[in-house]
């Protein structure tokens, strides 16, 4: 390999990577029943040439992930290659052995993870980390590595690049451990680089400058991509191809501007159309029967507030969304609500009289009419307790409903999430992701509550289920008459379900009223900024987005 | 360092303090709830009432509890651990060579037992749920579940009677050469060594299999490094601060558990004199050994603490 690689900054040509009926299993476990076999990956081929950029995309359990470490020969825990050649620079890598592995991982293949944050060690400096790949496989010196590793940090727009190497991974944000993460990818100067949902973890107001900084980087180093994504609207800015997944098995292959455009299969239809949904604004009522005035919080006895004057009110029946990014103060505001978090200053009033600060101090009827769904469904539920119990919890504790009566109310509800009566005996492990959010709903509608408060109920879902959530909770919203306190960080999911909209922005609501209004031009900097970073699926967005921006994000 | 660090370790330090002030009260508690008589013990039955008067006079023993409590405790803070009832000499003299041998025994002992602890720790994750891994954790456990006696008398069986390799009986003198030395504590540090091994190396293991779960882990596989390098370099330095804990409560536990294994090889260190003095209910003695365990006790604790705070990057370096 080494006498056919050209001069650096001269782009290779050829076949780079080449995917030939890969099959890929792993034994699982089941409680109570006997190891069992599983294909993961079912004879996918594909090929990559030099310089080229190949997008995965699918939903969770597609294969994707697993597809893209293959080029590595790695299977994450217990996951085997039992078929097919993984043929890269013109040798299959499959046939050599644990040392063939391991010169080509971090030389001729490179890996930049999801949450950079958790794939940098928290005990070693960032520069010796990004030059650890190319030191082990002896292509530089240390000198030379680390020189290469500041042009990198350059490149890739990080603050002080002479001197980030010296920090630690703590020291840095999220949006930048995700670009020194790729100049640790790059700067071993490999052949492809693997990217596993690198901006998924990342603000809608980072990502995009993550992005930019990636897409920059691959174009200059000529060098080979899979990026890994769900999110096709990412895809579409970087990749020259797009690769379908769903089930292990190819489903579309195509240009970018084909599949994005022209998709000749139904469910690569499904993907690009997802986030259609129509919800009409309803007008608000005259009065609110929840109002949220002038409050301040913050955590301890801390002098950083997390909530700043806030107000909003909120209407029977009607949705307010509450956007902005990680550390705007959304949660907290939910915690202020319920009482989790006794605001510093200010109230919050309820059928026109105030609510408690503590929750120890509300009424059970109280507790009652406001219930919260989470973003992470599986660690909100008792895994050692049926559904029919989870959801017929509440009925016990709030209405003292029990045996049979019970059991024909969790009927009714499970019927509600549309799900069928064949779940009570259930355990939530044995559900997926988008049934166990359903019976979050259930087991939150079982107390007849007035508010929903449902904390990126969504967002640890694949756009088709949570599409499916969505549209759950809007005719649960008609049937039910509940009020929903809707947090998120995505847009397109706000301008499916909200009547209105609070904008957020370090503590403080910069921008609040009917959605109509919110959403319809002249912006404040922030709501610009927000909306302008929300990926569109469209060729050539990512360039005209940076160019049209006014302020920069914060969490960069 | 910065200031962070340096308040958490003065924290740690002030409550290392306390704590000992505390654990001095109950020891002086203790000792008074005893039933007896000082000035009778010492006196013997025979003693007159005028002659048991004068001593409790001479002794301070009429004094109010908490006014000898302070009266004692200035002993200590001043190096004067008081006299002992059963032979009248001065604790502080007979405690110096004692505690020396101790530390001494202990500092050998945990010079082998805490590197190749660890060292097997890591053997065992490498080669994990592999016959490696369960011959290294049977055999540690194996030699921690025998009790120390056991050990003891099985190490003088083999190496002192059979082979005669090592004297079964460790006595050590002041002036004593070096090499000479460490072949009458041979037996007691191999015996020390075997029972505090299994608990350190288990540890190791459970520590590092932890942090072996991590994304960076995953990272630095993917970056071609070996299994054992990844092991060494990324997963073992996230791990320290527990393994610092449990190899300060084994080095404790050299210090202050030795009493067994001492009196099986009659080694004159802290332990022997313990047992003797409690058999002679000498309770000053029992005061001065409890209260210097308990300091050794405290100080490696703190030390652990200090340790793990001073490991953690987060607060070596804030943001």
């Amino acid at each position: 390999m080494a006498e056919t690689k050209p001069k650096p900054g001269q782009p290779k040509t050829g076949v780079l990577l080449d995917i030939r009926n890969l099959r890929i299993e792993a034994t699982v476990y089941p409680p109570g029943e006997a190891p069992k076999n599983i294909v993961l990956v079912h004879d996918v081929s594909l090929t990559l040439q030099q310089g080229k950029v190949l997008g995965l995309i699918g939903e969770s359990g597609a294969g994707k992930s697993t597809i893209g470490l293959s080029s590595m020969g790695y299977g994450r825990g217990g996951v085997r290659i039992t078929g097919g050649e993984v043929i890269l620079n013109g040798r299959d890598i499959l046939k050599g052995g644990k040392d063939g592995f391991r010169k080509l991982r971090g030389r001729e293949v490179c890996y930049v993870a999801q949450s950079a944050a958790a794939a940098f060690n928290p005990a070693h400096k960032l520069m010796d980390q990004v030059v650890e790949a190319t030191l082990l496989h002896g292509t530089a010196t240390r000198a030379e590595a680390e020189k290469r590793a500041v042009a990198l940090f350059k490149k890739l727009s990080l603050p002080n690049p002479e001197t980030i190497g010296e920090r630690f991974p703590h020291q840095v944000s999220g949006g930048q451990l995700q670009r020194v993460m790729t100049a640790m990818a790059l700067c071993s100067e490999p052949d492809l680089i693997v990217f596993d949902e690198p901006t998924t973890a990342l603000d809608v107001t980072t990502q995009i400058d993550v992005l930019a900084a990636i897409k920059d980087a691959i174009r200059d180093t000529h060098v080979a991509a899979l990026y890994i994504t769900h999110d096709l609207a990412v895809v579409a800015q970087v990749s020259d191809e797009i690769m379908v997944l769903r089930h292990g098995r190819l489903v579309e292959w195509g240009g970018t501007r084909q599949i994005i455009k022209e998709p000749r299969q139904e469910y690569t239809n499904a993907l690009v159309s997802v986030h259609e949904i129509e919800h009409a604004e309803q007008n608000p009522g005259t009065t609110p029967f929840l109002s949220v005035k002038n409050v301040t919080a913050a955590y301890g006895r801390s002098h950083i507030k997390v909530l700043k004057n806030v107000s909003v009110d909120i209407y029977p029946g009607q949705t307010l969304a509450v956007v902005g990014e990680s550390g705007s103060g959304k949660s907290t505001l939910a915690r202020a609500i319920t009482g989790l978090l006794p605001p510093e200053q200010g109230t919050v009033t309820f059928d026109g009289r105030p609510l408690a600060n503590r929750l120890a101090d509300r009424p059970k009827e109280d507790l009652r009419q406001l219930q919260m769904i989470y973003q992470m469904a599986d660690v909100a539920m008792n895994p050692r307790q049926t559904v029919g119990t989870i959801i017929g919890r509440p009925l016990e504790f709030y209405f003292g409903i029990r045996g049979r009566e019970r059991d024909t109310r969790v009927a009714e509800l499970l019927d509600k999430i549309e799900m069928g009566k064949g779940f009570s005996d259930r355990y939530p492990a044995e559900l997926s992701g988008g049934q166990k959010q359903r019976v979050c709903i259930a087991r939150s509608l079982a107390a007849k509550p007035k508010l929903i408060i449902c904390d990126e109920v969504t967002s640890a879902l694949d756009p088709l289920v949570a599409h499916g959530i969505l549209k759950l909770l809007l005719d649960l919203q008609k049937e039910e008459n509940v009020a929903y306190l809707f947090i998120t960080h995505d847009l397109a999911t706000v301008k499916s379900i909200a009547d209105s909209i609070a904008v957020m922005y370090r503590g403080e609501v910069v921008r609040y009223g009917p959605k109509s209004k919110v959403l319809t031009p002249p912006f404040d900097a922030y709501t610009d900024l927000l909306l302008s970073s929300v990926p569109e699926m469209e060729i050539g967005w990512l360039e005209k987005a940076i160019k049209g921006r006014r302020m920069a994000s914060a969490g960069n | 360092m910065s200031s962070p660090i340096l308040k958490l370790i003065a924290q740690r330090i002030a409550l290392g303090i306390v704590l000992l002030l505390a654990v001095s009260v109950l020891i002086f508690a203790g000792t008074q709830i005893l039933p007896g008589d000082v000035a009778q013990a010492i006196l013997g039955q025979s003693a007159t009432p005028e002659s048991l008067a004068n001593l409790r006079e001479q002794l301070g023993l009429n004094d109010p509890a908490y006014i000898r409590y302070f009266h004692w405790l200035g002993g200590v803070l001043t190096g004067d651990l008081g006299t002992a009832m059963s032979s009248g000499q001065d604790i502080a003299t007979s405690i110096k060579g004692r505690l020396w041998n101790t530390l001494f025994l202990a500092f050998w002992a945990a010079i082998v037992a805490v590197p190749l602890a660890i060292i097997l720790g890591l053997i065992a994750v490498r080669y994990r749920n592999g016959w490696v891994d369960k011959l290294i954790s049977g055999l540690a456990l194996a030699s921690t579940s025998f009790p120390e006696f056991f050990i003891g008398y099985v190490l003088v069986y083999f190496f002192a009677v059979k082979w005669q390799i090592f004297p079964g009986i460790s006595t050590v003198y002041e002036g004593m050469p070096f090499l000479e030395r460490m072949q009458a504590i041979a037996l007691p540090a191999t015996a020390l060594t075997l029972v505090v091994l299994a608990h350190m190396m288990r540890m190791t293991r459970a520590a590092i299999l932890n942090v072996m779960q991590s994304a960076y882990v995953e990272t630095a596989e993917l970056k071609g490094l070996s299994a054992f390098n990844v092991i060494r370099k990324h997963a073992f330095p996230n791990a320290i601060a527990p393994i610092i804990n449990v190899v300060m409560l084994n080095l404790a536990y050299l210090i202050v558990g030795v009493v067994v294994v001492e009196v099986i090889f009659v080694y004159p260190g802290m332990g022997q004199y313990l047992v003797d003095h409690v058999t002679k209910r000498d309770v000053p003695v029992v005061q001065a050994v409890g209260l210097i365990f308990a300091a050794v006790y405290i100080s490696l604790n703190i030390i652990a603490d200090i340790a793990a705070i001073v490991a953690n990057p987060r607060l070596r370096h804030p943001k």
